[in-house]
């Protein structure tokens, strides 16, 4: 009884360390005043401020649009190579998986600094493009190692099978292996998504004028102190992902039960 | 079914984004400053300058606070990881997303929100003065980095451990407990050594990003606190001296690998072609 009491609560206490930040964050987004040490009274006008305020709207613009970008192109291109990169065999394919491999294991401030070195090489301008093109680059190995798993589960002799009754190579892929390995590319995608729009590290070394995204806004910011506004986006963004996965949970386990009672039966 | 030609972008890709930018950096650090590319000269003095003392603690400051704070994710995070593993499919499925949600939350920010609670004025030196003790010095320190490292690196030492342990067939524990075993011996015959390749992985996931990390650093250390991070970023974004900076990231590069290989040692169970070792 004890014991159960005492992991409860260490439980809870691990609970707390992690949610105390976040707490403190959604707390002071209703605070009066901007200082971020002194609570002086309910306020809701750093939410009515977020829509007037253009460094941090264009901020949030440039993070959505190459989250977005980054994780389409991504998914695409690392689609194709998870489909390629399975056929290869031998020696050939180890090369290739454990080149994938090194942006995963790289620090990503070492990632950062050699795409800022390449960048400069080719005398490209710092800016949308240089920040799309690293993001890409980040993203693609995990598309791929999330939709090679799927590729070793699937039936080899499916696409065969659909080519032997007559479907060209590129109409097996669409109706056969595509809709075979979709739960990975969607994994995929969704990673690629999270991680563009997470990203600092290699957004501030292959940033340019005028170009920023959120995170890069925050750290700029931290020196001066952080504007309210952005605990205002913050908690608005941080509350529509939670809704999000409430209402995905509650249908997957919705699911989960229907599973359940099958195998019951 | 001949498939390989899908993948011939991203292998172009792959020279051209990653390749090519890891021999150009080797390449800096190997090379003195130079306006053209064309007349580089080879030199080992990048290198040479990071035996200076003073770089060299730096180096040492940021591999102690990387192995302290795996050490204590790891400390931390095994026994939740095995609390939640222990639980129904249904009830431990939402107690290990409520330890991925916080993650959704900029990193930045969140690290930010530290400094609210340790501040001087904070809320932990508020409880602190109401017990009666005199405000303590929490932030801009040591302590302070170490906080935010296990702060933002404790889901990654939870989630590889957690889902190695939930594989476990529970059969195992229960029949080692038929034949005796008592509660301390099942977990360091049967738990332990099963969840080992969710350790391993767990370390790297939280070493990695703990050597490298500036962010960290420079928000919750204070404007001239020193990690071999932060002396990458002042040497491309501020000083300007990319010879040098490069040779920081590739001993740091070589470190990580280093420390790579030795954790594969201890893993029994390799899986073959996904990893690097």
């Amino acid at each position: 009884m004890v014991g159960k009491i005492l992991k409860r609560l260490y439980i809870i206490l691990m609970f707390l360390f992690l949610y105390a930040p976040i707490i403190v964050l959604i707390i002071f987004s209703f605070n009066e005043s901007k200082s971020r040490g002194t609570w002086s009274g309910f306020t809701l006008k750093w939410y009515i401020e977020l829509f007037r305020d253009a460094e941090v709207l264009k901020a949030l613009y440039y993070t959505v649009i190459i989250a977005l970008s980054a994780s389409i192109i991504s998914t695409i291109i690392g689609t194709f190579a998870a489909i390629g990169i399975y056929d290869m065999c031998g020696i050939n394919k180890k090369i290739v998986l454990n080149l994938n491999y090194l942006p995963v294991i790289n620090p990503d401030i070492v990632t950062a600094v050699s795409l800022m070195t390449l960048f400069r090489f080719l005398r490209l301008e710092f800016g949308f493009v240089t920040m799309l093109l690293s993001h890409i680059t980040f993203c693609i190995p995990y598309v791929i190692l999330s939709v090679l798993p799927k590729l070793q589960q699937m039936n080899k002799h499916l696409a065969e099978a659909a080519m032997d009754l007559g479907a060209t190579p590129m109409y097996a892929m669409k109706k056969v292996v595509i809709p075979e390995i979709i739960p990975g590319i969607i994994t995929g995608a969704l990673m690629a998504f999270t991680l563009s729009i997470d990203d600092f590290v290699i957004s501030f070394f292959n940033k340019g004028a005028g170009i920023t995204n959120l995170s890069i806004t925050i750290f700029s910011m931290a020196r001066r102190g952080i504007n309210p506004v952005i605990n205002a986006l913050s908690t608005l963004m941080f509350t529509g992902l939670l809704i999000l996965l409430l209402v995905i949970n509650k249908r997957s386990t919705k699911n989960l039960n229907k599973e359940v009672k099958l195998y019951e039966k | 079914m001949k498939m390989k030609w899908t993948s011939y972008p991203y292998l172009l890709w792959i020279i051209i984004f990653i390749l090519v930018p890891l021999v150009l950096v080797l390449l800096y650090a190997i090379t003195a400053t130079e306006e053209h590319i064309s007349n580089l000269e080879f030199t080992l003095d990048n290198f040479n300058r990071f035996l200076d003392p003073k770089y060299f603690d730096v180096l040492w400051v940021s591999v102690k606070l990387a192995l302290q704070s795996t050490v204590m994710t790891l400390i931390l995070g095994y026994p939740i990881a095995i609390l939640i593993a222990k639980e129904k499919p249904s009830k431990r499925n939402i107690l290990i997303s409520l330890f991925i949600i916080p993650m959704w939350m900029n990193f930045l920010l969140r690290t930010y929100a530290w400094l609210t609670l340790l501040g001087k004025n904070g809320i932990i030196n508020f409880i602190i003065s109401q017990l009666g003790f005199g405000p303590l010095d929490l932030l801009y320190n040591d302590g302070a980095v170490l906080l935010g490292m296990v702060y933002n690196f404790l889901p990654f030492m939870i989630l590889p451990i957690y889902s190695v342990l939930v594989k476990i067939d529970n059969s195992l524990m229960e029949s080692a407990e038929d034949l005796g075993a008592n509660k301390f011996q099942v977990f360091t015959k049967i738990t332990l050594p099963l969840s080992i390749p969710g350790i391993i992985t767990g370390i790297t996931m939280v070493f990695m990003p703990a050597v490298s990390t500036f962010v960290i650093s420079r928000l919750l250390g204070g404007g001239q606190y020193m990690l071999i991070g932060n002396l990458v970023e002042q040497q491309f974004l501020w000083v300007g001296d990319w010879h040098f900076g490069s040779a920081i990231s590739i001993i740091m590069m070589i470190f990580i690998l280093l420390t790579m290989a030795i954790t594969a040692k201890f893993d029994t169970q390799k899986k073959g072609s996904r990893g690097l070792w």
